[in-house]
């Protein structure tokens, strides 16, 4: 036996990312198509990547030994998965006895851990709405993600539907949250006990008399219509061990400050380099009258403050 | 927020869901986009329940916008992977822990009393390096003749070899617990015993190859008129390898014929040339030389004089 470990930083830290932790990074999708895919599947995939831009893989090649109900049909799927570091899957495929057909799967470990299958009806691609551009969400942006309907409650798979649906527009967990960057929501309604409406709306803020705004949605994504196909549900084992979270809060270490027995509590400041070489001098040309001096002092302070506050917000 | 007493949202802000369990469709909407319509305008109204609760929130000021601090999301959802595995304690930890031996934090710049400085622990120009050392006193239990730094750096060699084997150790028990470090890969590498599951030996590019070179040379003219597969690369020169010199060296470069005479001839003119000349073996060559000439040469190879043929410019005249 050897001991394999890699040679570069890059490397380190990649297969950190990977690693098993206590708080875990924000599911990344695998998009990929079987043997067969109608134009409405393959826009639906396509489209499905485009909203999930920053954490999805797509792939474009068809998948012929790809078949996740059936118990040999997976392993494709897995090592894909591994190689991806992918925890959630959408597999298209168009067959005469399941037209536009889409399994919706999550892994857990890289192994799959539960299936649904959906079909897709009265699919509008986003192409197909206008409306004023400005509005249109940007990408990345944490979703507003709304079920409507008995059904989510009462049907098994409308249940499982609704949660893999979560897992699926969640994107990453975070602690902090931009106000001004909410610009898209999910709706989900159950029409029927196996039928749910999916569409994807940009958000307007109006102005209203208090603190918080008037909420408006636009259509502006693509909407379709799921049909609930088969679905496979985790063995209880299987789901006790993934639902397992730790009591305990990850300790975040406190940098640049250390107890001293003397002092107290110190803290370390880095200041950053003064160039005072490069440093540009104030324009005080003697030469020009006092107002257009004044002036000119002015404007640049103003241009070198707004240089800043562009490279703060990137 | 309550509008009538069977509106009650479920609202998880952390993940900004919001699930209204109490609508249905009264009746089959008349057309698509009344039922479009509907769907809208009773998402419009959760996510309005979530922003409530949201703008609600203390915020602070940043050049973007105001940031909120989100609640830990309340709907639990599968991991993706497992809860990491703890570490099952080293050999050196677990007697640690029996002997009560604390870990104390060694600095990086050492006092070196040999130079009165101070230089670091690890690294260039460090404290007791073992090259440094000019001279090593002999102790009586020391044998004659054997090398002292030889030995340290022997030492040395063996107790690098003793901590990569403890390191293995660790790392297969923590293995066997699931908790192998993320970076860590432990692959096999030697051969599994006979009558056990050999792991298949990938074979390279350059040895596939190869194998089509050496089925070749067993036909009769050597594979030079076999027919080649679209892609197969021309096989490599076969047999010896000559390297021929430059008759005439280069302007500014070295004569290497020369240089190749010269160094011959500065080995056998050298003082140690006697022990380059394996004088017993160059003997039994000459005699077995000399027996091969006299006994006729008996080559089966070599071609047997046709008698019957005349030749051409016999002297006729006796």
């Amino acid at each position: 036996m050897e001991i394999r470990t890699p040679k570069t930083h890059k490397a380190k830290r990649v297969l950190e990312k990977r690693a098993p932790k206590l708080v875990e990074n924000g599911k990344k999708t695998l998009i990929l198509h079987g043997t067969k895919t109608s134009a409405t599947l393959s826009a639906v995939l396509m489209e499905l990547y485009r909203l999930k831009k920053g954490g999805a893989i797509k792939y474009s090649r068809r998948n012929e030994n790809i078949r996740p109900f059936e118990s040999g049909g997976e392993t494709s799927l897995e090592f894909f998965s591994q190689k991806t570091d992918c925890s959630i899957f959408a597999y298209g495929s168009h067959t005469k006895k399941r037209p536009d057909n889409l399994v919706l799967g999550r892994m857990y470990d890289h192994h799959v851990y539960d299936l649904i299958e959906v079909g897709i009806e009265n699919f509008k691609s986003l192409l197909s709405f206008s409306y004023d551009k400005k509005i249109a969400p940007h990408e990345g942006s944490k979703p507003f993600i709304c079920f409507t309907g008995e059904g989510f409650e009462n049907v098994p798979e409308l249940k499982q539907l609704k949660e893999v649906l979560t897992d699926l527009f969640r994107g990453e967990v975070v602690e902090n949250l931009n106000l001004t960057g909410l610009d898209r929501a999910y709706i989900c309604t159950a029409i029927s006990p196996t039928k749910v409406f999916l569409t994807h709306c940009a958000i307007k803020l109006k102005k209203s008399g208090t603190i918080v705004p008037r909420i408006e949605l636009v259509e502006v994504g693509p909407s379709m219509d799921l049909v609930i196909r088969r679905n496979r549900l985790p063995n209880d084992g299987l789901r006790k061990e993934a639902m397992k979270s730790s009591k305990d809060k990850p300790k975040k270490k406190l940098k640049n400050v250390d107890q001293d027995d003397v002092l107290g509590k110190r803290g370390r400041i880095f200041i950053p380099e003064q160039e005072i070489g490069k440093k540009p001098l104030p324009d005080k040309s003697k030469g020009v009258k006092r107002e257009r001096r004044e002036g000119k002092l002015k404007k640049n302070k103003e241009e070198g403050s707004a240089s800043k506050k562009q490279k703060e917000s990137e | 927020m309550d509008m009538e007493t069977d509106q009650i949202y479920q609202i998880d802000v952390g993940n900004l869901l919001a699930f209204n369990p109490n609508h249905r469709f009264p009746s089959a909407p008349s057309s698509r986009e009344e039922l479009v319509k509907e769907c809208v305008t009773e998402g419009t109204k959760l996510v309005q329940a979530i922003a409530d609760t949201l703008f609600n929130f203390p915020s602070t000021e940043t050049n973007d916008g105001p940031l909120v601090q989100l609640p830990p999301p309340t709907t639990k959802l599968p991991r993706e992977k497992h809860l990491p595995r703890p570490k099952p304690p080293t050999k050196w930890e677990e007697f640690a822990l029996k002997k009560g031996i604390q870990k104390r934090k060694k600095d990086k710049i050492v006092y070196d009393e040999t130079t009165d400085k101070f230089k670091r622990r690890h690294g260039y120009d460090r404290v007791n390096d073992d090259n440094d050392i000019p001279i090593i006193e002999a102790k009586a239990s020391d044998e004659p003749g054997e090398d002292p730094f030889a030995k340290r750096l022997d030492d040395k060699k063996k107790r690098v070899g003793k901590q990569e084997k403890n390191r293995l150790q660790n790392l297969k028990t923590a293995a066997k617990a699931g908790a192998l470090p993320s970076h860590v890969q432990l692959a096999v590498t030697a051969l599994p015993i006979s009558g056990t599951k050999t792991q298949p030996q990938k074979l390279g590019k350059e040895a596939l190859g190869d194998v089509a070179g050496l089925a070749a040379t067993s036909t009769a003219s050597g594979g030079k008129f076999d027919k080649k597969l679209p892609g197969e690369k021309p096989p490599k020169k076969q047999g010896k390898h000559h390297k021929y010199l430059p008759v005439l060296p280069r302007y500014g470069e070295v004569d290497e014929e020369k240089e190749q005479t010269n160094k011959v001839l500065s080995k056998l003119l050298s003082k140690h040339s006697h022990e380059i000349l394996n004088v017993g073996k160059a003997i039994d060559m000459y005699n077995d030389k000399k027996e091969k000439k006299k006994s006729g040469r008996s080559d089966k190879l070599k071609a047997k004089k046709d008698i019957t043929k005349k030749k051409p410019y016999a002297n006729k005249a006796k």
